[in-house]
């Protein structure tokens, strides 16, 4: 690999221990991969929580910033596991809250901004077209490269977090315009009405490439396309494929037109998915159908939980949620969950979503992704088996949790999940305690 | 006829033999797996029950999303990682999180491994040769340490 000699330096040792550790990992990172040379990056993005570091990686964090680690990039934080507010209500293990605290405290000493989001893209930071970025949590990553024409692969929390030290990242892969370049025609037929219609599209063709070096290019979508469906689409592309990119032709900013997304002049493929209402239902279907196995427990119309997370809400989302709930009440025995960041809490607050979300008996947590949560530690305190959910990422990725999950659009969730309330009852207290 | 020499592009870490473990699924450590003890936990998957400490994991492509590039750090230093992964197509997360944990991968095998070891496993326990440095991966038959556990 090429250095240049500031790279040099770093890689001497001159810069510091924990800088060395960083470079050294993104070279042996970059020769795997085929990157030739590091790209300076302006942003790095980290997922960075107790619940996926463990004690060892706590431990490795806590060694370097004793080695006085410091990030030379704005580095952001992705969700995180505990929301304080929340813990004890979610019986959450003291140990593990207790670590999450430390570990807050340590990031924040090395520099790295605690934005506990994994939706930065909107509401933080909105890369601009063609810039270099390390980024983590693979919703933010299929975002950037395809909505914001930004570029960065996946990027594990070492990576992004040698990234942030660096202020540099391997090039390869989709830093490379040649990545880019679509590999597939999915032409869509059918009639995406709800953001869980557009995560089951993302199912369809992510279970179908399951490939992170495929490129999807959409056809058949045409604006007004709002920037939440295009976060689930990406979410779920991004979860049953590992795919980091896709276009949607004449909404995305490098696919104006087939050739263009394509990179050619030449001939283009013909169409390898098509996607009418049928398969997208047999998303649903095929959920439902797995959630009504005995070893299932719990249906989707009658479930233990019922959650809206990864990604976590957008003040529109927030908003949609709110105007379903107003005058209804979570069931007795039902735990309703809904995740958002910080900025979108306050947000909520403003605008009077909150309260109507907390009225009906919604917990909302802000800063965390459900799924992170130490989720078999909960699923056991609780007892819960079934989970319904509008996220087509969390259905998938409950599945090894020991849980069965349904996929069902926004207001059939509600729905199941609710009663009507009479003027002044309160929300049932039962189950997970309620603000 | 099947291959016992597989090719593959640039991998990670040194020289390592042992058995494999090979699955016809897609692997995530998130997705899959019981972190607490390294056994694979999701109904269903080729694997489901199977624990992965100590063994070579041989899997088509990587699933989901960035949680392996600390996991598999946790994993090594409690004593329950896999001794090497074989990918056939590979995401940069695992190649991060195995540089970051010193486990030896190597990815873009040719022809494709799993399909091939996959039918050469059913006929008992198998032993590997992963050569990262080498760009290869090789067959050793039979799997001598399965043997004697047996006898």
């Amino acid at each position: 690999m090429i250095l240049t000699p500031e790279e040099e330096a770093m890689r001497a040792g001159e810069m510091g221990p924990a800088v060395q550790w960083a470079i050294e990992h993104q070279i042996e990172v970059g020769r795997v991969l085929g990157a030739r040379r590091l790209v300076p990056v302006s942003r790095a993005h980290m997922m960075g929580d107790m619940e996926v570091l463990g004690e060892s990686g706590f431990a490795f964090l806590q060694s370097l910033r004793r080695q006085n680690a410091r990030v030379r990039v704005t580095t952001t934080t992705n969700a995180r596991c505990v929301d304080f507010a929340f813990a004890e209500r979610l019986r959450q293990d003291p140990r593990l809250v207790a670590r999450e605290a430390e570990l807050r405290k340590t990031l924040s000493r090395m520099g790295v901004i605690l934005s506990d989001t994994c939706i930065n893209y909107q509401t933080l930071d909105q890369p601009h077209f063609g810039q270099h970025i390390a980024w983590g949590d693979t919703g933010t990553v299929i975002y950037a490269n395809s909505v914001y024409g930004a570029r960065t692969n996946f990027e594990s929390g070492p990576a992004a977090l040698a990234a942030g030290l660096t202020g540099r990242t391997p090039m390869y892969g989709f830093h490379r315009p040649k990545a880019r370049r679509g590999r597939i025609i999915v032409e869509v037929k059918a009639r995406l009405v709800d953001l869980a219609d557009w995560g089951a599209l993302g199912a369809i063709v992510g279970r179908h490439l399951n490939d992170y070096w495929q490129v999807p290019v959409f056809t058949g979508i045409e604006e007004p396309v709002s920037g939440d469906e295009l976060k689930h689409l990406g979410a779920a592309l991004a979860s049953y494929g590992s795919l980091a990119m896709f276009h949607i032709v004449g909404v995305t900013p490098e696919a104006p037109d087939l050739e263009t997304a394509f990179q050619t002049t030449g001939r283009l493929p013909a169409p390898g998915l098509r996607i009418d209402d049928a398969a997208i239902n047999a998303v649903y279907d095929a959920y439902a159908a797995q959630a009504a196995q005995p070893r299932g427990g719990g249906r989707g119309d009658d479930p233990d939980l019922v959650v809206f997370t990864a990604p976590q809400l957008s003040v529109f989302e927030l908003a949609q949620v709110a105007a379903l709930l107003d005058g209804r009440r979570v069931r007795r025995g039902t735990t309703f969950i809904v995740t958002t960041n910080a900025q979108n809490r306050q947000a909520a607050a403003d605008l009077g979503y909150l309260q109507t979300l907390r009225e009906a008996g919604v917990l909302v947590l802000t800063g965390v992704c459900f799924y992170l949560m130490a989720l078999p530690d909960m699923r056991r305190r609780f007892g819960w088996r079934s989970l319904l959910t509008n996220s087509a990422k969390v259905a998938n990725i409950i599945g090894g949790y020991g849980m069965r999950s349904v996929l069902r659009r926004t207001a059939e969730c509600v729905e199941a999940a609710t009663e009507p309330r009479s003027r002044g009852a309160a929300a049932h207290t039962d189950g997970v305690r309620r603000d | 006829m099947t291959s016992r020499v597989f090719t593959t592009r640039p991998g990670f870490g040194p020289v390592v033999e042992g058995t494999a473990l090979v699955s016809r699924d897609a692997f995530s450590p998130r997705y899959d797996l019981d972190r607490d003890v390294g056994v694979v936990s999701r109904a269903g998957h080729d694997l489901e029950g199977r624990s992965i400490a100590g063994v070579i994991v041989v899997v088509p492509a990587a699933k989901g999303g960035v949680a392996a590039g600390w996991s598999l750090y946790d994993l090594r230093q409690r004593g329950i990682a896999p001794l090497a992964f074989v990918f056939t197509r590979v995401n940069p997360v695992f190649v991060q999180g195995c540089v970051h944990a010193g486990i030896p991968i190597v990815h873009g095998v040719r022809p494709d491994p799993v399909s091939a070891l996959h039918e050469l496993a059913r006929g008992g326990p198998l032993r590997l040769r992963v050569d990262p440095p080498g760009r290869r991966v090789s067959v050793l038959l039979p799997d001598p340490a399965a043997k004697e556990a047996k006898e």
